[in-house]
């Protein structure tokens, strides 16, 4: 187990209280190492949505224990003082759908994060395009979100949820709009920017196309955790 | 940091424009009314003005001579002339009338002048085509919103009138333009009634035994003659000497004459507090309304593109944006509708409106300042709901679809 990426000890979250309590997470343990894809799969109704949410500091755990790099987040409570910056700072977010800004052109709706974090412009739209040179999209910086096929939405999702340079991705879905072709696409860019930028990286999935891709997978059933060795196959 | 409100209006320019035209043509309106309350007051103060009087002397307990009849001796004025610090007194009779002329008729204030030119309390102090009156009878200047021409003849009850002379901002304080006529045809015109009427009274005092006593030769016809003349005018009007208080001199008037006497500023009161009280209050009423549509459809349009920008703030709040910066979203675009709706509601009330508008619309720049003010912190409140439907949303909502 490495010292970096994202480490999480007997996470739980009760929603309500007395007769009317759902326990969402009874016990998940998970460790995602630095340059690392984990697949999290389950059933609908078994906690995934929950523990991305608890994993990206939207809502607070019950209890257990959440180390991001070398900080403790969570344990039993919040560790850190303002979520919001965690959020920016060291969390980057891929959804079920690209959700880009549909008023701002590709460039900047990826250089908004390093702007929000104080980034002088000229130095956001830099990082923003060195990303879309590495994720294939640099000919369509200037275009609107609109103009994008379904793969370049995604890939310019993904382009923002890396530039602030998180040390954990996640995704939340992130190949379910798409076609298989597109979807293995996805994935590979994700492997690849994994080890690119040494970025742990959780993917939610339904989706059986990816699964083989993932070499470590966690499953999620009734609130629990439980790990197994995934494929790990490399798609051409 | 990029400007989020200022992408989202130039992403959707067409929507903003068109909204705020629409919002630009009530903000018109309601700029319109504003200068229509506005140009009542300066009918009302032109009226004054015009007159070139410090001192109003009416009749005793009236608010003479535009807010209530007043009726004082023509000869009054003598001795008016004659307390220290007045300058110059003339008699003024006022009279409200329909006057037909080519093309249909108008309403018009009659105005009779004292004889002895320009410079004459009640004169109209400039022309702006033909010249002022000359003759002792018959010949009138016309206020140039009339719509009288240069040597038109017009109808005054029993005489005919030929115009001599164009004026402009002559008016009464309805708006109503006015017609200056000599002094002793103006009391004719108040006064004189048709033949008939005259000769039916006639008859009357004849047949009355007080009046007609057969050992009183000459005294049917000194009554006669007493009631075929009209001796009363509406107002004295009183220009004050330099270095004098029109306070003061009224206050003599008041003591020596057994008058009523008006500074300016008292008649000033009278006509905008009083005359015009009414119309204004309702003007302001409706201003109140306005002003109230105005915020509810900008709150309506500020919300309802808030509430389709719902998926994104929950994008934004998750990736870490501050509220303050949603907050100044949607903020600065209520903003932005607003100054686009004043921009087109002024323009609309400056050459579109007023204009057109019967009553005359006086647009003054501190109330468009103000105008300005107000819409930008009508759009600012109208924003809250939608400020506070944006803050409510949950980041959690741009996870698990």
């Amino acid at each position: 187990m490495g010292d970096k990426g994202i480490q999480i000890m007997g996470l739980r979250k009760r929603y309500g209280s007395g007769n009317t309590a759902v326990e969402a997470l009874k016990k998940v343990d998970m460790h995602v190492a630095p340059g690392e894809v984990v697949g999290l799969i389950g059933p609908s109704g078994s906690g995934k949505t929950t523990l991305l949410k608890c994993l990206g500091a939207v809502i607070e755990p019950t209890a257990g224990k959440m180390i991001l790099g070398d900080d403790v987040i969570y344990d039993d409570g919040w560790k850190v003082k303002d979520l919001r910056v965690l959020r920016r700072d060291r969390i980057g977010f891929v959804f079920q759908a690209p959700y880009l800004i549909p008023f701002l052109d590709v460039t900047d709706n990826v250089a908004l994060l390093p702007m929000l974090a104080g980034v002088p412009n000229a130095e956001a739209r830099k990082r923003a395009r060195e990303l879309f040179k590495a994720l294939d999209v640099e000919h369509r910086a200037k275009v609107m979100p609109s103009q994008l096929s379904g793969g370049e939405q995604q890939r310019v999702a993904i382009a923002r949820g890396l530039v602030n340079r998180p040390p954990v991705i996640l995704a939340d879905e992130p190949t379910a709009p798409l076609d298989s072709e597109r979807a293995v696409a996805v994935i590979r860019i994700l492997n690849d920017v994994a080890k690119k930028f040494e970025t742990a990286i959780i993917v939610v999935t339904h989706d059986g196309i990816i699964i083989p891709a993932f070499r470590r997978i966690y499953h999620i059933r009734d609130g629990v955790t439980y790990e197994e060795a995934g494929e790990g196959r490399e798609f051409a | 940091m990029i400007s989020l409100a200022g992408r989202d209006i130039l992403h959707a320019w067409g929507k903003f424009v068109f909204t705020g035209m629409g919002l630009g043509l009530l903000i018109g309106i309601t700029l319109s009314m504003a200068g229509i309350y506005r140009g009542m007051v300066d009918d009302a103060k032109v009226l004054l003005d015009n007159s070139g009087a410090d001192l109003w002397v009416v009749q005793k307990d009236t608010l003479g001579p535009y807010a209530e009849p007043s009726s004082i001796y023509d000869d009054i004025w003598r001795g008016i002339r004659g307390i220290p610090g007045v300058d110059q007194a003339a008699n003024i009779t006022y009279l409200t009338m329909q006057v037909s002329k080519k093309g249909g008729d108008v309403r018009v204030l009659v105005a009779g002048m004292t004889p002895g030119g320009p410079g004459i309390p009640g004169w109209p102090p400039y022309l702006v085509a033909g010249r002022q009156i000359t003759r002792s009878h018959y010949e009138a200047v016309a206020d140039i919103t009339s719509g009288l021409k240069l040597g038109e003849c017009i109808k005054l009850r029993r005489n005919h009138y030929t115009i001599v002379g164009l004026t402009r901002r002559m008016v009464s304080s309805n708006g109503d333009p006015m017609i200056f006529i000599p002094l002793k045809d103006a009391q004719e015109e108040q006064f004189l009634k048709d033949n008939d009427a005259i000769w039916a009274q006639r008859r009357r005092t004849a047949e009355n035994p007080a009046f007609n006593r057969p050992g009183v030769p000459g005294l049917l016809g000194a009554i006669i003659a007493s009631q075929s003349t009209n001796p009363y005018v509406n107002a004295i009007l009183v220009r004050v000497k330099k270095g004098y208080d029109p306070e003061q001199v009224a206050e003599s008037i008041r003591r020596w004459k057994r008058l009523t006497v008006y500074t300016r500023s008292q008649m000033e009161e009278i006509v905008v507090g009083k005359l015009i009280a009414t119309a204004a209050k309702q003007i302001f009423m409706f201003l109140v309304i306005l002003s109230l549509v105005s915020s509810a459809i900008v709150a309506f349009i500020i919300y309802t593109l808030t509430l389709g920008k719902i998926r994104e703030i929950a994008v934004l709040k998750l990736i870490g944006t501050k509220n303050r910066t949603i907050v100044g979203l949607i903020m600065q675009q209520s903003i932005a509708l607003g100054v686009i709706g004043f921009v087109v509601g002024k323009i609309a009330a400056t050459l579109l409106m007023a204009p057109i508008f019967p009553k005359y619309v006086l647009l003054e720049p501190l109330d468009s300042v103000i105008g300005f003010i107000a819409v930008v912190v009508i759009c600012i409140l109208s924003s809250i709901v939608a400020i506070h439907a944006a803050l409510k949303v949950d980041p959690a909502e741009a996870i698990g679809g």
